[in-house]
């Protein structure tokens, strides 16, 4: 492997604090030094002046089908698709058919992934068997065979001894709980966050209040367990406040939030438009706001996509009748350097942690950083390239995303993993 | 005029006005029925109901007929849509066999906007989900209008489960662009309070003499039991609470009106007294129906043949 030279950007690493124009030098796959005016003989030289030089971004909650729904994304086409958004890790949330529950299932992920991905792929096992949420998955043959957290994403663990005895059991391998927080019988039925759209609309609603009773539960009970614990896709205005709350008495709680979730309110859907359908669904003003603050006070700690991919067949039908969720990994930076950084909401460092050291450390992998000996991971992005988003083109197999056709400033310009360029614009 | 109908919501007062102003036209003589007419002459429609529906499906059925125009009825419950079909492709193979229009009645909120986005045949929305049902609001308002001048100021009383009702939507937003004063009236469970900011004009109350006391429409709605996917209320007590009773009349203005879009469950949202009194006018609104619908149609079906 060719020595990589990336001349004249301005390298910001959160772990360390750097931010200044430097050169970053790349040998046999690991971060050789940054400094001014490196030199390398036969380096091949990528010039990134007017770019940002970061290390590689995490994107700590996707959904890449395989096994078991190869025709929506497979480990390849979503790596690629993931490339292309500027991450270089991706961590695969357990839902496939057959379920991620046992190791069997978490090697075929980690091998398949090792043979066809562009990018790291730290997989993500269940909670429960089947995620069931009723009897415990093999959580430490997932974890010796590779499982970086577990969740039941997708389901909720309802049963709330459950969700505790899996809390303690996490705590003797040092890996979080990630939970899809949704009491069940709240939202029951519900196709969009319940409000004044939903009901002007006659589509049965998804209320804040689902999210926040099982974010409380489960702050109570990582307090109980010691356990770390992970509120994936937060999307409510007092599940943001509560685990600001849990921070401020010191419990492991951490949090993540998606770009649509501080991009789009329920009152800027197109009506009926299952590109606009998740879960957690699109909230209110209010609670975009709240999220806002929680990304700048740090109450929340990373930008996961929760890319969900669904054939076309499946998002065009009646609403109610679609399943929930939509692309992100190509979009994400685009709309959180709109959202956050272009409205000067937070600063670039503080962006590029929400992308890097945020999620490294809650999934404890080392990645996130261009310290000398890293993994050479890097993400270069630009801060004013005007580019449209056309989901036709995307890498992903499917089409389900809202953000077809919008025009963004500033994305990923290419993506390093492991010392080898995977994608450049 | 081109497109279809799809709700009452994007329609302008203007263009509400001269459906019911047009609908009018068609009312029968007394003692008369409907006249024969031939303004859609070769003109064909579609009415494909994807739920069951006696009087709405047999009102536009009527009311293309009585234009000249021809209709077909489908049961979509037993066409393809059984065989696993899309609703997509439903819709696409119906098109192709190029009608003017099509008539939709579906139980998921939505389902004609979602359609008329991939489809050039206009659509016109007999009802879908819990979302709008326009031609049930427009023939209520020519019903109010056939025994008054205006519907600005009237007081008018919309009761029952307000939260699953397309009628109850279709109607607000109808006779809040007429400067109506709208009261919504159900179990709290079914009246989310956001219901007072889809238009303007509406208060909400959970307790029915509040609802009725100085109104000079009652509009009964029926407890959609099929929509409810949980007891939302206790059901024992919603004829005691809820149920419109002689007495209640005592409360409204002397000449109230009291309509029901039906199908009344006598003894469940009505008492049988009620239902058969002289304030009673759901038959004429069934006549109304017709008369609208012709109105409607014509609208979406333009003047002359195009193809």
């Amino acid at each position: 492997m060719a020595a990589l030279l990336i001349k004249n950007g301005r390298v910001i690493d959160p772990a360390s604090g750097h931010d200044a124009l430097a050169d970053l030098l790349i040998e046999d796959g690991v971060i050789a030094g940054v400094g001014a005016n490196v030199s390398k003989q036969g380096a091949e030289i990528l010039d990134a002046t007017g770019l940002i030089v970061a290390p590689g971004f995490i994107d700590m909650h996707v959904h890449l089908r395989e096994p078991g729904f190869e025709h929506a994304e497979t480990i390849e086409s979503g790596s690629r698709a993931a490339a292309a958004g500027g991450f270089t890790s991706i961590a695969p949330m357990p839902n496939t058919s057959p379920v991620n529950d046992n190791a069997t299932v978490t090697s075929y992920i980690v091998e398949k992934a090792r043979r066809r991905a562009v990018v790291n792929v730290w997989p993500i096992g269940a909670i429960t068997k089947g995620s069931e949420g009723e009897e415990l998955a093999a959580i430490g043959s997932m974890v010796n065979a590779g499982a970086v957290a577990i969740s039941d994403d997708g389901r909720p663990v309802m049963n709330a001894r459950v969700m505790r005895r899996a809390m303690e059991f996490a705590c003797g391998f040092n890996i979080p709980v990630i939970n899809h927080c949704e009491d069940l019988h709240l939202s029951a039925g519900g196709d969009m966050h319940e409000g004044l759209e939903s009901v002007r609309l006659g589509l049965r609603g998804i209320p804040g209040c689902s999210e926040d009773v099982m974010v409380a539960r489960d702050i109570l009970l990582a307090e109980v367990t010691g356990a770390r614990y992970h509120v994936a896709h937060i999307s409510a205005k007092h599940s943001v406040e509560m685990v600001a709350f849990a921070k401020m008495r010191g419990l492991g709680v951490t949090a993540e939030t998606t770009p649509h979730h501080f991009a789009i309110a329920d009152t800027d859907m197109i009506p009926y438009d299952s590109n606009f359908k998740m879960k957690p669904p699109l909230r209110t003003q209010g609670d975009i706001e709240a999220i806002t603050a929680g990304v700048m006070s740090g109450a929340i700690d990373a930008i996961a996509t929760d890319h969900a991919p669904h054939p076309g067949s499946e998002k065009m039908q009646e609403f109610e009748k679609c399943p929930f969720g939509i692309l992100g990994l190509e979009t994400a930076l685009g709309v959180s350097l709109e959202r956050l950084l272009h409205s000067r909401r937070i600063g670039l460092m503080r962006l590029v942690e929400l992308f890097t050291t945020g999620p490294a450390r809650i999934l404890s992998i080392p990645r996130g950083t261009l310290a000398q000996g890293a993994a050479a991971d890097v993400t270069i992005f630009s801060l004013d390239r005007e580019w449209t988003y056309d989901v036709n083109k995307s890498f992903s197999k499917s089409r389900n995303s809202p953000f077809h056709g919008k025009t963004f400033r500033g994305g990923p310009v290419a993506t390093i993993v492991n010392g080898w360029t995977v994608w450049r614009v | 005029m081109r497109g279809g109908l799809l709700g009452i919501e994007g329609l302008t007062r203007d263009e509400i006005q001269a459906i019911l102003d047009r609908a009018r036209d068609f009312q029968p003589k007394p003692g008369q029925g409907f006249r024969k007419l031939d303004l859609l002459r070769g003109r064909m429609v579609v009415n494909l109901f994807f739920e069951a529906s006696t009087r709405t499906r047999t009102s536009f059925e009527i009311a293309a007929k009585c234009l000249g125009a021809d209709a077909v009825s489908i049961n979509a419950q037993a066409s393809s849509v059984s065989k696993g079909e899309s609703l997509v492709d439903t819709l696409n193979t119906l098109a192709a066999m190029r009608p003017d229009a099509i008539i939709m009645r579906h139980a998921a909120s939505g389902a004609p906007h979602f359609l008329q986005r991939h489809l050039d045949t206009p659509i016109i929305n007999a009802g879908d989900g819990t979302h709008e049902h326009p031609t049930q609001a427009l023939l209520d308002a020519r019903t109010i209008l056939d025994r008054g001048a205006s519907l600005e100021d009237l007081r008018v009383a919309i009761i029952g489960d307000i939260a699953h009702s397309r009628v109850a939507r279709s109607d607000a937003y109808l006779l809040s662009k007429f400067g109506a004063q709208i009261v919504l009236c159900g179990p709290a469970s079914l009246l989310p309070h956001e219901l007072k900011y889809i238009a303007p004009g509406i208060t909400l109350t959970t307790n029915l003499d509040d609802a009725i006391r100085g109104a000079d429409v009652i509009m009964m709605l029926r407890v959609q039991l099929e929509r409810q996917h949980e007891s939302a209320f206790p059901a024992s007590e919603y004829f005691q609470f809820y149920g419109l009773r002689l007495e209640h009349l005592r409360l409204a203005k002397p000449d109230v009106i009291v309509m029901h879009p039906g199908p009344i469950n006598r003894g469940r949202e009505i008492s049988s007294e009620v239902a058969d009194s002289q304030r009673s006018v759901i038959l004429n609104q069934v006549e109304n129906g017709i008369a609208v619908r012709m109105a409607v149609l014509e609208r979406v079906l333009g003047g002359s043949a195009t193809h």
